[in-house]
């Protein structure tokens, strides 16, 4: 079957079979290597992308529902070569150590900032109750998403 | 003195291609920025499962399901086409049929005929194209084995792997002076890794003959060492390369020869790249896990609180092959009595083989288990004697000029005093303990307590280890002008990539940005040794400070000018030179491996840790509030990364203490999956603060002693004792699970709790993993929502609920 | 790594054309995907041989209030429940379960139609709608019939509905002054399977005191989400004090019957599920 999905502002058509899991069309079928796979069952969410804006587990949609929607991964983020606020905010505040949470990571922190959310403690730890990760106790990460959202909230 | 002002380089960006979205941010930042972070960031990193290589097949293992057994065949399906599928099996290693590590008793594969020692047991391998090829050919392969008496309790195995013993005094004499003795019995049981990258594995042919892997891996040497050996390859046709790595914490100590092997003998046959990718089943199934221990303390104190003798005893599961244990349990024994001086003690360690999957290396390394145990037999004594925790520890912390029970004079850095009043003082811990003794008596439904453990950490490999390693690190002056570090110590996330350059550039006073990083590719860079123990900053680091300074003698005596202003000039002018620095020895550090005496470390690091909790006195539900770690790491080199470490062990520990279990059916582990074995969430960590204390050592010209582990050492015992100040009970046994609070509370004598028979304990904990319908008071009943897979049965979907 | 599987999938996007596959058997109903695709790994229970993506079929999506009734239609996935008004203003507690749910991941795609027809005994939104007395609408294309939740779950993985039928809505009668409390006992904070999960709905008799309308139903400690009838007749016409919480505690231990597994014991599952009661009754006295 054919599908059309916008991934990252590009249209792209994949021609995969339905069932086939997001995440092996964007990291065998388009090479977006980013997403990264830690469990295969929903339970890490390192391959957490956004589906229409909302964060999913790429492990756990098959393709044929992401027809005529849109995906952003990681590699969408930054721009001209420049990371965008999150991204930075993690590279400052040593938010990603070994890195392979990271991807799903700034996923998850992307939805909690773009919901508007006041970036509290308390609500950054549930927003990201999905992404394990295993380097860093959470302390930095919370930190970055912290920083970040404070950042667009109050520019300059 | 705390936290550091230490700058030891100027501000930096990131070298990297992607630059932060604006350049206030990095003039924000002291320290430079991880080197790699960018490339993480964006999702360029290639992590092995990442590489493509064109015409690569896709590998798999075939594993026992027996726990002990003899193989007899292994049978192929007849109606299966096998023309697709590439199958190797333990007659075609052309090497030594051993991975090669301490003892040379684990095969690389079964060998028909041979012994299935544990479940997951590598026994033959596959490849094909495609992945669904690969799949039906799995389930078309059948072993045919002969069950053999299996071993599932290490305090009823009689096969030993490694023994130590350690004494100082006459405990028996102290204990028979001592006016009070304390005993105690602890347990800790297995804990994965789970870092959040599997395994996985590439392996190239080579031109030469040889095999190029590509890999997660901590210790490429150790791959380099076992390819040569069960391959038969020279140095030169074995090259190791490292990927990016997801996280290692020990776990790709050893375990990634295997993969790298399996990998290496199907692409070798095959002649084409072959993928061995582990998914996260496989991985928990299959790789080691942190020993489970078995700890017993007498000890002897007078009335008056002065500690007179210990008396211990440490018995770890090794598993079914001996991979690092022997080192896992010389660690964990050194270790047992913990940061206190004490005249008289004896330590026995012994490991015992299972036919269980065998424990490996894990952040600790041993001493974590020991260290658990040692910290509550003090608190408990504290208890008894009815003295604070944390005055106790005052009295009893070691101070420098101390000797500890291998005869090792304390002669510096000894910072256990300091590290204990950070934490304490930090977390407010008299006063808040103070504060809920008086509000104790208040009914409730929750409450709060808050605990405190000590603990010390032997900084680089034990005793002549580095000595026997003779590490080799190398920098490099390009004949462009470059600087180059070359080592194969791993980045994992520790942040090897950002300090070595940061060391090398402040020691040749350049920029941190001129100073590059080679891969940790084997053909390209020297055997700095494994990035394990703690021993890259510490150890590594100080070789490269050597070769830096001698680096920076040679072009300044050529030039008669600085180094910073001279040796692009020098480069142009003579070529490029590069110094091979090898591991000199501590000065005036001996130790007899024989007898077990002497200075077992260069020197230690120390770590204490005050945690809070609160418990849910109707559910046992733990709640850890904050964690305050205070750790000496002899010299901070960059205080975002140290803290990144303290925090993500005080995590792994706090996983530890709460939640992380592993049940075992019939020598399978049941918590084989992401959605069984549960690790902290966000919402389920503490606050932790991190505390970075520096008491430098003099062996180290920048004083650094490490600080990968320190932390996974003290924060259990501290979460265990805040949960007695909470509830009023001790748990002996980690995890503290709801469910053992609970049947503490409840005073009940839960299977796993202290209190039965120390012989039968482990009898109990099999009997509880078996399936439980004999357990049932109504076991004609279906009644399980969850029921547990007896271990042939992979069927059964009871394992969702959304 | 991908699915050892990738079944033939279909995506009607309109009931009639759903439920003509439906009666050519063998499909497997997708909606968010959250337990469906664990199953395609191959690792656990049998891939379906055919799929059924039910996304498409807008008609099952809308949470409304109609007449005496909440409908919610069985798409409405647990961040839609979280967010929506009209489950705050009429049944919050249902809320409060779809935020016990995974984590945020899991929120966006798994769908309360899927929990339900999942039949997963540790489902933590159907004792809920076990104490709500809430119906099941199912429909074929022979009809559409109206399921009590209370005979819905029949068996462990078994439910009342037939191979060929969706779980299209579920209809919630709405009940003046009845209280619901739920309470989940997971194995951590989130993604987190229950240990023992329980919702206790009443309807408080305001001169006495007295409670009416109770109903008691619990997760994880029997082979299928349960009702628990006998403590139920004890809290029947009591009044939420000790001795009440005392009584019915007795009662719940002696007709629940969990056992060990992977995750807890069944000692600890039964202390907890009459513990959990005991508070909620407390609490309730003490308002």
């Amino acid at each position: 079957m054919s599908y059309r999905l916008q991934v990252n502002g590009e249209p792209v058509e994949v021609d995969a079979p339905g069932m086939r899991r997001l995440l092996d069309v964007l990291r065998e079928e388009l090479g977006l290597t980013g997403t990264k796979e830690g469990c295969g069952e929903g339970e890490c969410g390192a391959c957490s992308v956004l589906l229409d804006g909302a964060v999913v587990d790429a492990c756990l949609v098959p393709i044929c529902q992401v027809d005529g929607r849109a995906v952003t991964t990681v590699e969408g983020l930054a721009r001209e070569g420049v990371l965008n606020a999150l991204q930075a905010a993690f590279l400052e505040t040593g938010g990603a150590q070994c890195g392979i949470c990271t991807p799903g990571m700034l996923m998850a922190g992307e939805a909690f900032i773009a919901s508007g959310a006041a970036p509290e403690e308390d609500a950054i730890r549930e927003a990201i109750a999905g992404n394990l990760c295993r380097c860093t106790g959470y302390t930095k990460i919370i930190d970055a998403i912290a920083l970040a959202a404070e950042r667009r909230r109050v520019p300059g | 003195m705390k936290r550091a002002s230490t700058r030891i380089a100027p501000p930096s960006r990131p070298a990297e291609r992607v630059a932060p979205a604006a350049p206030a941010l990095a003039a924000r930042t002291a320290f430079p920025l991880r080197r790699e972070g960018p490339a993480k960031l964006t999702g360029e990193a290639r992590y092995a499962d990442d590489l493509v290589f064109a015409g690569a097949w896709y590998g798999a293992t075939i594993r026992s399901d027996d726990p002990h057994a003899t193989l007899i065949a292994i049978d192929r399906d007849p109606d299966f086409d096998w023309s697709r599928v590439l199958i190797v099996t333990a007659d075609e290693i052309p090497g030594e049929n051993v991975v090669s590590l301490i003892s040379d008793d684990q095969p690389v594969l079964v060998p028909v005929g041979g012994e299935i020692r544990h479940h997951a047991e590598p026994v033959a391998l596959l490849a094909a194209a495609d992945r669904s090829t690969l799949h039906a050919a799995k389930r078309r392969i059948q072993l045919r084995t002969e069950r053999l008496p299996a071993v599932f309790d290490p305090l009823a195995s009689t096969q030993q792997i490694a023994h130590f013993a350690i004494r100082r005094g006459d405990a028996e004499k102290g204990l028979a002076d001592a006016e009070l003795i304390v005993e105690g019995e602890y347990r800790v049981g297995h804990q994965e890794q789970l870092y959040i990258e599997n395994q996985a594995m590439i392996a190239l042919p080579r031109d030469d003959g040889g095999i190029t892997v590509h890999g997660s891996l901590q210790c490429p040497y150790y791959i380099h060492k076992a390819m040569k050996r069960a391959l038969n390859l020279t140095d030169a046709q074995a090259v190791v390369i490292q990927s990016e790595t997801g996280g290692g914490f020990g776990g790709k100590e050893e375990y990634p020869s295997m993969i790298a092997l399996h990998a290496a003998l199907l692409a070798r046959k095959l002649g084409k790249p072959v993928r061995m990718i582990y998914d996260r089943h496989e991985d928990i199934s299959a790789t080691t896990k942190r020993h489970p221990a078995i700890v017993r303390h007498r000890t002897g104190v007078t009335r008056d609180g002065e500690l007179v003798a210990q008396e211990i005893e440490v018995v770890m599961d090794g598993g079914a092959y001996a991979t690092l244990t022997p080192v896992v349990l010389s660690r964990g024994t050194i270790h047992a009595g913990g940061p206190y001086r004490c005249e008289n003690v004896t330590i026995t360690g012994r490991a015992m083989a299972t036919n269980t999957p065998p424990n490996g290396a894990f952040r600790g390394f041993g001493a974590p288990q020991t260290e658990f145990a040692a910290e509550m037999q003090v608190n408990r004594i504290a208890e008894a004697l009815d003295v604070s925790p944390l005055e106790l520890r005052r009295r009893w912390a070691y101070r420098e000029g101390d000797v500890t029970p291998t005869g090792q004079v304390l002669r510096e850095s000894v910072a256990a005093l300091e590290v204990l009043e950070a934490a304490a003082e930090t977390a407010g811990f008299s006063r808040k303990r103070t504060d809920r003794r008086r509000a104790s008596t208040s009914g409730g439904t929750r409450a709060s307590g808050i605990g405190l453990a000590l603990a010390w950490h032997g900084a680089g490999f034990t005793g002549a280890g580095e000595t026997h390693l003779a590490s080799v690190a190398s920098i490099e002056l390009t004949d462009v002008g470059a600087i180059r570090v070359l080592t194969a110590s791993t980045e994992m996330g520790q942040g090897t990539k950002t300090i070595f350059p940061q060391l090398v550039a402040a020691e040749l006073g350049i920029g941190i940005d001129e100073v590059e990083m080679a891969p940790q590719d084997t053909s390209l860079v020297p055997d700095s040794g494994p990035t394990v123990a703690s021993r890259t900053a510490m150890v590594v680091g100080r070789i490269l400070i050597g070769a830096a300074r001698k680096l920076r003698a040679r072009v300044e005596e050529s030039s008669g000018q600085p180094f910073p202003r001279s040796y692009r000039d020098f480069a142009k002018r003579n070529g490029g030179i590069r110094i091979d620095e090898r591991f000199e020895p501590y000065p005036g550090i001996t130790f007899d491996e024989e007898r077990y005496v002497g200075d077992a470390y260069p020197c230690y690091g120390w770590a204490a840790a005050v945690a809070e909790v609160e418990v849910d006195l109707d559910t046992g539900e733990v709640a850890v509030e904050s964690v305050v770690s205070a750790d000496d790491v002899g010299r901070v080199i960059h205080p975002v990364l140290a803290e990144g470490q303290v925090e993500g062990g005080t995590l792994q520990a706090v996983g530890y203490a709460t939640m992380e279990e592993i049940k075992l059916a019939d020598g399978r582990y049941l918590n084989d999956r992401l959605a069984t074995y549960l690790i902290p969430t966000a919402l389920d960590a503490p606050r932790i603060t991190s505390i970075l204390v520096e008491k430098p050592f003099s062996g180290s010209p920048h004083g650094a002693k490490g600080v990968g582990e320190l932390p996974m050492d003290v924060a259990a015992p501290a979460v265990v004792a805040a949960i007695h100040d909470a509830v009023g009970v001790w748990i002996h046994e980690l995890p503290a699970t709801p469910e053992r609070i609970l049947a503490a509370l409840s005073g009940a004598s839960a299977p796993d709790t202290p209190g039965s028979e120390p012989g039968t304990r482990s009898g109990a904990r099999a009997n509880r993993a078996a399936p439980a319908r004999g357990v049932d008071p109504r076991p004609e009943a279906p009644s399980d929502p969850l029921p547990l897979r007896a271990p042939q049965d992979k069927g059964g979907d009871w394992e969702r609920d959304r | 790594m991908p699915n050892a599987v990738e079944p033939p999938v279909a995506s009607p996007s309109s009931l009639q054309d759903a439920y003509a596959l439906l009666a050519k058997g063998g499909y497997r109903p997708i909606a968010g995907g959250t337990d469906l695709m664990v199953q395609l790994t191959g690792e656990i229970g049998e891939p379906p041989e055919r799929v059924l993506d039910i996304s498409r079929l807008d008609r099952l999506r809308g949470i409304e209030r109609n007449a005496g009734w909440l409908v919610i239609g069985a798409l409405t996935t647990y961040t839609e429940l979280r967010r929506s008004p009209l489950i705050a203003e009429l049944l919050p507690a249902l809320a409060e379960a779809a935020a016990t749910i995974g984590a945020a991941q899991i929120q966006q795609r798994g769908t309360l139609g899927g929990n339900i027809a999942n039949a997963s005994p540790a489902g933590d939104t159907l004792p809920i709608l076990l104490a709500t007395d809430a119906r099941i609408v199912v429909g074929s294309g022979r009809q559409e019939r109206t399921i009590p939740a209370t005979e819905f779950w029949i068996g462990y993985r078994t439910t009342a509905r037939a191979d060929d039928e969706l779980v299209l809505r579920v209809e919630v009668p709405l009940v003046s002054d009845r209280r619901v409390r739920f309470r989940k006992i997971g194995t951590r904070r989130a993604q987190a399977i229950s240990k023992v999960v329980m919702a206790l709905s009443w309807s408080a008799d305001g001169r006495a005191g007295a409670w009416r309308n109770v109903r008691l139903a619990l997760g994880s400690v029997a082979e299928r989400p349960i009702r628990a009838w006998e403590t139920e007749a004890i809290l029947e016409g009591a009044r939420p004090d000790e001795e009440t919480a005392e009584r019915a505690v007795a009662a719940l231990a002696a007709e629940i019957h969990p056992i060990d597994d992977v995750r807890s014991t069944a000692e600890y599952r039964r202390a907890v599920a009459t513990r959990v009661l005991h508070r909620l009754i407390r609490e309730e006295g003490s308002r």
